[in-house]
């Protein structure tokens, strides 16, 4: 279990832009998380998994500086969020769920105001802020860039906070629960766009979800917290291989459908192709799903923890 | 810092250009003019005792100097818990500078807009009434008092916003501010208060900005019926500047520790209460 938990870790310490070392938190006396410990790549896209109260806001709080941990050791973009100051915030991009702020202002009016603080952090190689007009294409919102704030579809609302979030050209952008309430277009447009972000700019991105077909489809790879420990971390792909489960395998013979579970997969489809050859057809082969994975995951630290 | 200034400065000017064009704000600004021309209009036949001088004149510009130090106050604070629920200041602190160009910007938009009110009751008030006046002399004071009343009060209104957690408890402070409202002199005189309670009074900046007031605009003759009779320029002068020192202390630390405890969770939890209460 150990080998498995630092393969995840095993990033060169210049390219880490998060690094996190036995994070713990206490309130009281009860231990929120435990011993955490993971790293981010410089372009990585990191999903948090953890059912409710496994303290996964609360680490992304402690990551962001809003938050002050009890110990361990943290680094985000090189420095200690708890004593960062205001350069390091430039850096950093936070999407905060909205509900009534800025309610007077246009959409226009605010992204352009709200980019005028980074202006001065603008480097060589990142041109800070995004400009106004890019921006609003980018998530969608150039034809409400009139429209006050309080106007606009609880959609169109999570979409500005995605470009408050990215209007300073962050290199890190934190994203707690980007698509609740999106609809199945909305979501696939903030995919392209997370897609975009990691792909042209290098931007590293931690998103939190309890969307696990989201999490597959976006990140790279995958944390899972539970009773404030991390109990899986790898690609979606890894963490399934992690968990031995049995691969569904689904086919039509003489116009009948079949569904098998089994461990050896492979070996049991040729067992199927020896024995029926041609009469095969419609084969499905499919690998536990990452919500397969997960419940497992999750399921067995339970187990652990009792 | 220079750039942060600015920064401020334009947020200020935007919020400001946005009250002016939103119909709920601008009936805000409206509805206390009205009732109090209103007051000072039925006020106007009556006589300051012992003159001939017209009563709703003399407490117009006692009026005018409970509206700075309730924008500073009130406004600032109410403001503040607002926009401590809303998210407002949380988006503040994930910007960078963002604590300090909100400041700013709150004290260039409650600053405006408490302009805006005092010229809105200040200009229909002298067609109204006989007997106010503005000499060198007063517009001198105007220079000084106007400054000072914003820097006394606006720190001390944010230390009150960062105290309260919801603006359903902001009650607790808005009750005390009426009761100096009451005892300051600005509507009853207050030669005819207890002694004790004229020396409440006396502690608090509302009296000192209704008295400042009253010796810009109206006669100095009418320094008589005033304690002590005179304008007291000195002492208004120095206990606003003591208020100016405990705010310019007290603020930055208070506002510090109440940024430093705004987390996406902490908005979130209060955005569960406020929709919970709002549900009953």
């Amino acid at each position: 279990m150990t080998g498995a938990l630092d393969a995840g870790t095993d990033v060169p310490a210049d390219e880490r832009v998060i690094d996190v070392r036995d994070l713990r938190m206490r309130y009281g006396a009860t231990d929120v998380l435990d011993g955490v410990g993971f790293t981010a790549r410089r372009g990585e896209v990191l999903a948090l998994l953890g059912p409710n109260g496994a303290g996964k806001t609360t680490t992304i709080e402690i990551l962001e500086g809003f938050r002050l941990r009890s110990a361990g050791e943290v680094t985000v973009l090189g420095v200690d969020p708890a004593g960062a100051g205001e350069r390091w915030r430039a850096r950093i991009g936070v999407v905060l769920q909205s509900w009534r702020d800025h309610g007077k202002w246009r959409v226009r009016e605010l992204l352009k105001h709200l980019g005028t603080y980074y202006a001065p952090y603008s480097t060589g190689t990142i041109r800070r802020p995004w400009p106004v007009d890019d921006l609003l294409d980018v998530v969608g919102l150039t034809a409400q860039a009139g429209q006050r704030v309080m106007r606009l579809s609880g959609g169109q609302r999570r979409r500005l906070d995605v470009a408050i979030g990215i209007v300073g050209r962050p290199e890190l952008l934190f994203l707690d629960e980007p698509t609740v309430g999106f609809d199945p277009a909305a979501r696939r447009e903030f995919h392209d766009l997370v897609h975009r972000l990691t792909d042209v700019d290098d931007t590293t991105i931690l998103l939190t979800t309890h969307d696990l077909d989201e999490a597959e489809k976006l990140a790279d790879r995958i944390v899972i917290l539970a009773h404030g420990r991390v109990i899986a971390n790898g690609s979606a792909d890894a963490l399934s291989r992690q968990v031995a489960g049995e691969t569904e395998i689904r086919w039509t013979r003489d116009g009948q459908r079949f569904v098998h579970s089994a461990v050896e997969a492979t070996s049991f489809v040729r067992q199927l192709f020896l024995q029926y050859g041609e009469d095969i057809g419609d084969l499905e082969v499919r690998r536990n799903s990452l919500e397969d994975t997960y419940m497992k995951l999750v399921l067995k630290s339970e187990g652990g923890a009792q | 810092m220079i750039g942060t200034l600015r920064i401020g400065v334009a947020r200020g000017g935007i919020e400001l250009k946005q009250t002016l064009t939103t119909p709920t704000d601008l009936f805000a600004y409206l509805f206390p003019a009205v009732l109090l021309l209103g007051t000072v209009f039925f006020m106007r036949n009556a006589h300051v005792p012992g003159t001939t001088f017209s009563l709703g004149a003399s407490t117009l510009p006692g009026v005018l100097g409970m509206g700075l130090a309730l924008g500073g106050l009130l406004t600032v604070s109410q403001q503040l818990v607002v926009e401590r629920e809303d998210g407002t200041l949380l988006r503040a602190k994930a910007t960078p500078n963002g604590m300090t160009s909100y400041v700013i910007g709150k004290a260039v938009v409650v600053g405006g807009m408490t302009i805006l009110s005092l010229l809105l009751q200040l200009i229909p008030g002298l067609f109204l009434v006989e007997g106010l006046h503005v000499g060198v002399g007063g517009w001198l004071t105007l220079a000084w008092l106007i400054p000072l009343a914003f820097l006394a009060t606006m720190p001390i209104g944010a230390v009150i916003g960062s105290l309260f957690e919801n603006a359903r408890n902001m009650g607790l402070a808005v009750l005390p501010i009426f009761g100096l409202v009451a005892i300051s002199g600005i509507f009853y005189p207050i030669t005819a208060m207890p002694g004790w309670l004229q020396g409440v009074a006396q502690v608090f900046p509302m009296y000192w900005l209704g008295l400042g007031m009253r010796s810009v605009f109206l006669p100095d003759s009418l320094a008589a019926v005033e304690l002590t009779h005179s304008w007291r320029h000195g002492e208004t002068f120095g206990v606003l500047a003591i208020w100016v020192v405990l705010g310019m202390a007290l603020a930055p630390v208070i506002l510090r520790r109440m940024a430093r405890r705004e987390s996406g969770s902490a908005v979130a939890a209060r955005r569960e209460r406020a929709m919970a209460t709002m549900g009953r």
